[in-house]
């Protein structure tokens, strides 16, 4: 079951050491009863019949623990989609794996709640799209969601699973940001993750829609603050601002190749959600080789590892051991070259365009939203 | 407006929260504090205090049972332990039993 295999040699490319990953997304299915027009799933969603086996997905999760993997997110689509939910945790558990259930709710039973805590689920992350039903089933686009959502909240506090709010931000709800965090304690979470949505895939189509105000996220950023201190020893709050209104770009998974890793519906590792649209990259899949040969010695997890695929601007930048470079996707998103200097820092070429473009694109419009999947 | 955020002291008993374990890590050869998100290399003082935190000695008493297992002076020892305790609570990984 443990792999056996050789780190590769330092000398083979000037790369540092390549640490083993802390985290693993196993995207369980793309399945999902919601719309959301941001979701990080690609364009091409995958099939039913194509997902993993529930014993392909377990012993993926036994080499993800041989190769070091702490916290294991168990997503989608919607996790709650997959009829063994609570096998896969059980399983996940037994190996030692902190297991965390990122779902939007809908799906989840009280009786389903309480097999998943007894399976030995350590936490649980909860999606909300808004602070109303009537804002919230609208990004959702699934009516009947809030509820089953405040619902879910209850349960797993009944359960003693510990909960987080997800709240991905964006020009429709960003005035919200406040009711979100009365909103977490209301439900006894013990933690809330605001999110400024990034713009890949569904997003990237939606931007017109989504993308906030200079105004919004200068808001935003001064409520995170006062309700930090506000509700400090009751609440964390984890805050992803908007890129686009920073000088400099944010460290796009802790480093390409570093932290962590994605496992989607059929088996293909990514080094983050987005890879796929870098289309220079061919993706391996856990159905042909290990996880470990992957993560260590694959070509896409090698591509932007170290520094040796750095532009000069970004080699001679005291910041290269910050930012590592910022978001790959998002340089062949902006740039259209996946090696360039992500668009967003102040030192690109292309910064001054994405001003002009994400002011333009923030301004008020009528566009409607291309909801995920029924677009 | 300040929530009412728990204050430790010596007279706290706490445990650690449902969802916060620590965790032998054979990859690493650490010891590791996994919280959502969060996964916090621990040293053996770091691990014997919240190994202490039973949810039925108070900090006093716990620093106190330090003192005569290592021989130390039981004020510096109270103080690390309040210190360390009160760092895990701001991060939400306790639960104040008193």
């Amino acid at each position: 079951m443990s792999d056996t295999i050789a780190r590769p040699a330092d000398t083979v490319r000037t790369l540092p050491r390549v640490p083993p990953p802390m985290a693993m997304l196993a995207e369980l299915t793309h399945r999902c009863p919601l719309a959301c027009p941001y979701c990080s799933n690609p364009i091409a969603l995958t099939q039913a019949k194509e997902e993993l086996s529930t014993e392909e997905w377990t012993g993926v999760f036994a080499q993800a623990a041989d190769l070091g993997v702490l916290h294991l997110h168990l997503s989608g689509g919607e996790p709650a989609a997959r009829r063994d939910l609570v096998e896969l945790t059980q399983a996940a558990s037994s190996l030692g794996l902190y297991t965390n259930l990122i779902t939007s709710g809908v799906g989840l039973t009280e009786a389903r709640m309480n097999s998943l805590a007894d399976a030995g689920l350590d936490h649980i992350q909860l999606s909300i799209q808004g602070v109303s039903p009537e804002s919230a089933d609208r990004i959702g686009g699934y009516k009947g969601g809030y509820e089953r959502k405040m619902a879910v909240a209850g349960w797993a506090a009944d359960a003693a699973i510990p909960l987080t709010l997800n709240a991905v931000c964006h020009r429709q709800n960003m005035g919200e940001i406040d009711e979100m965090i009365e909103l977490a304690i209301r439900l006894k979470a013990r933690r809330i993750e605001v999110a400024t949505v990034q713009f890949h895939g569904w997003a990237e189509r939606n931007k017109q829609v989504l993308m906030p105000t200079r105004e919004q996220v200068e808001r935003a950023t001064r409520a995170v603050a006062e309700a930090r201190e506000k509700y400090q020893g009751i609440l964390v709050i984890d805050y992803v601002p908007a890129d686009y209104y920073s000088k400099y770009p944010k460290a796009c998974m802790g480093g390409w190749g570093r932290v962590g890793l994605n496992v989607t519906p059929s088996g293909r590792v990514l080094p983050c959600h987005a890879a796929e649209t870098i289309p220079s990259l061919s993706f391996e899949n856990v159905r042909e080789k290990s996880l470990s040969s992957i993560w260590y010695e694959g070509d896409a997890f090698n591509a932007y590892r170290g520094e040796d695929w750095m532009p000069e601007l970004c080699r001679s930048c005291e910041r290269k051991k910050v930012d590592f470079g910022g978001c790959r996707c998002q340089a062949m998103a902006l740039a259209g070259d996946a090696s360039a200097t992500d668009p967003v820092c102040i030192r690109s070429p292309l910064r001054d365009r994405l001003t002009l473009e994400v002011e333009q694109l923030s301004a008020p419009s009528v566009v409607a939203m291309n909801y995920r999947g029924r677009a | 407006m300040t929530a009412d955020a728990p204050v430790i002291s010596g007279s706290s008993v706490v445990k650690l929260a449902r969802g916060v374990r620590l965790h032998e890590d054979p990859v690493r050869g650490q010891t590791v504090l996994l919280a959502p998100e969060r996964a916090i290399a621990v040293d053996d003082i770091a691990v014997a205090i919240v190994q202490a935190l039973d949810g039925e000695r108070n900090l006093d008493r716990i620093a106190a049972d330090f003192a005569e297992q290592f021989d130390a002076p039981v004020d510096e020892i109270a103080e690390d332990v309040r210190t360390f305790v009160q760092e895990l609570s701001v991060r939400r990984m306790l639960e104040i039993v008193q």
